[in-house]
């Protein structure tokens, strides 16, 4: 077994998910068995290969070539982004309360 | 006109210019295809009339001026539900944005139309894009127009059942294991993902930031080399976006192929590949040949590790990405007595059981004590994947493969085990996890007559030879072999 109940339920706090405990149950048998497969990575010789960073360019051509010129430009969307929050008090977003005094 | 008239952009041109239709009328058509057949496909989730109306307006007066039309003037196109569009709610497929709506355009929408193009509306599409079958949607599956009672393949299924429907002349869509090429197969139509870099992705909600992209469905490749040449190129909005000199895609569309060294990779060929899908195939690459290319067995070694690595580093990237959606700022809340326990019930009743799936995949991937063992170790083998390309096309000018392993399946049929689900996406996943441009074409259909999809494989930026490949493919019948 790969993966156990616990782990599961740990993952899922990580991920900020609540499960229901039949949930929990399939997910541990689904994600193990995709654990299980992943495995054959395992078999592969990884001496000397270093990690795929960038798809396509070394991270200095791609500062060289891509970033546009540091200018400040206006920014206006607070508001209207205020106005899609579930629950806002301009200008904050509001949330439960987080720390207890 | 007549109701069933299969347009293509340069039709479309035509018919504006010599009168014969307003772009009015051809919108009002289309709006009545969709009323006609959406019920059916839920293909669409959202349309967009006032805007399409108003753009159908505007090219009407550039017609009536007799200025100068440009590019895709009038075109009917539909677009992904993952891409933001101003004013209009964008789902992703998903519960966790029912009523979100986008407070900008995507830089591929803005660019078709300026481009004259005329967006109907947004399309259905498995949940923020997980998904090989659209049966991840929030709000139901599609049906596959070339198959009914088939999926119509995912996660770009409303976009492909919308062109091959002939609700939309093209569709935009987005890919990062399959997810343009593979519905494209399913449905019997081309489609391209660009080479990763070459479409801005601003404005596309992310899903694996390595591996997205965006690109065309069309009925011809012809008008897949149209649209790409209006959504390719620099964006200094998106900082992944490559800038490199732009072509234009159907400056040699009509040339010879002759000559051309197309690989074959084995591996492609082995265990798992369905024997009419191969039969298809092998006579696609055999209409090729005949036109002039030349056809070279080629080796691609690490082809067994590609599903694998790739369920790892795009499970992990979502797992980053996804953390936005947490009820704070925009989209669904559940109300809870303390902050934790809002982000934890929000996250469980808005997301699906696949998006879920792949979360706690991609976090346990990421977490503490398993890195090196999974996400390192991906990205290592993911080296080693491109690198088979690199030195594949060290010897050939493409490669030649079937899209999917099987033809497109029946609609519940998979969904029981993610992990076969995710199998059948190895033919198109090494392709995204190098970075590489690929085309699906149409490529005859089985005894069954369900639709067998040719994917044709280029080094960087060499699309316009893919499609190339792709057009004299279609020329030569291939599209009905």
């Amino acid at each position: 077994m790969k993966i156990s109940r616990e782990e599961v339920l740990r993952v899922a706090e990580l991920a900020h998910l609540e499960l229901s405990e039949a949930e929990a149950e399939t997910y541990r048998g689904q994600l193990d068995s995709i654990l299980e497969y992943v495995d054959e990575l395992n078999e592969v010789d990884l001496s000397g290969v270093e990690p795929m960073a960038q798809v396509l360019f070394s991270a200095d051509d791609a500062a060289q070539s891509n970033l546009r010129e540091d200018v400040e430009k206006p920014c206006d969307a607070g508001t209207k982004l205020l106005n899609q929050a579930p629950e806002a008090r301009k200008p904050y977003f509001r949330v439960p309360k987080v720390i207890d005094r | 006109m007549s109701a069933a008239a299969n347009w293509t952009i340069s039709s479309v041109r035509d018919a504006l210019t010599a009168k014969k239709i307003s772009a009015r009328e051809l919108t009002d058509d289309y709006f009545g295809r969709i009323e006609r057949k959406n019920s059916e496909l839920n293909a669409f989730l959202t349309l967009s009339k006032d805007r399409a109306y108003k753009q159908a307006a505007a090219v009407d007066g550039l017609v009536a001026k007799g200025s100068s039309l440009p590019r895709l003037v009038g075109v009917p196109i539909a677009v992904k539900d993952v891409l933001s569009t101003e004013g209009i709610r964008t789902t992703c497929g998903s519960k966790i944005l029912e009523n979100y709506i986008a407070l900008y355009d995507a830089t591929a929408i803005a660019r078709l139309e300026a481009a004259g193009a005329v967006l109907l509306g947004k399309t259905n599409c498995d949940e923020f894009a997980m998904g090989s079958s659209n049966e991840n949607s929030a709000y139901g599956p599609v049906q596959n127009p070339a198959a009914p009672g088939r999926v119509p393949g995912g996660s770009s299924g409303g976009s492909a059942a919308a062109v091959a429907a002939n609700l939309a002349v093209v569709s935009l869509g987005t890919d990062t294991g399959g997810s343009i090429r593979q519905p494209g197969a399913y449905c019997g139509i081309p489609a391209m993902m660009p080479t990763y870099g070459r479409v801005s992705r601003y404005g596309l909600v992310a899903f694996a930031s390595s591996l997205d992209r965006i690109g065309p469905f069309a009925q011809t490749v012809r008008d897949i080399a149209e649209v790409f040449s209006v959504i390719a190129g620099w964006d200094p909005n998106d900082s992944t976006c490559a800038n490199v000199p732009l072509p234009d895609y159907t400056a040699n569309l009509d040339k010879s192929v002759s000559g051309m060294r197309i690989g074959v990779p084995d591996e492609y060929f082995a265990a798992g590949l369905d024997l009419e899908v191969r039969t298809k195939v092998e006579a696609g690459i055999a209409l090729l040949e005949k036109i002039g290319c030349k056809r070279v067995s080629i080796r691609l070694p690490h082809t067994d590790y590609a599903i694998a690595t790739y369920y790892i580093i795009a499970t992990a990237e979502a797992s980053s990405n996804l953390a936005r959606y947490d009820g704070v700022r925009y989209g669904l809340r559940t109300s809870a007595p303390t902050l934790s326990e809002m982000y934890r019930k929000t996250r469980r009743n808005g997301f699906g059981a696949e998006v879920k799936r792949r979360i706690m995949l991609g976090t346990y991937a990421l977490s503490s004590g398993y890195y090196d063992a999974y996400y390192l170790r991906a990205q290592k083998v993911r080296s080693l994947i491109a690198r088979d390309f690199a030195e594949a096309f060290s010897r050939v000018d493409a490669i030649i493969t079937p899209t999917s392993p099987v033809p497109p399946f029946k609609l519940g049929e998979r969904t029981a085990d993610p992990l076969q689900m995710y199998l059948a996406d190895i033919y198109t996943v090494t392709g995204s996890l190098a970075g590489l441009p690929a085309i699906s074409v149409p490529c005859g259909k089985t005894s069954e007559k369900l639709p067998v999809g040719m994917q044709i494989v280029g080094p960087h930026f060499s699309e316009g030879r893919v499609l190339q490949i792709a057009n004299a493919f279609e020329q030569a019948g291939g599209f009905a072999i």
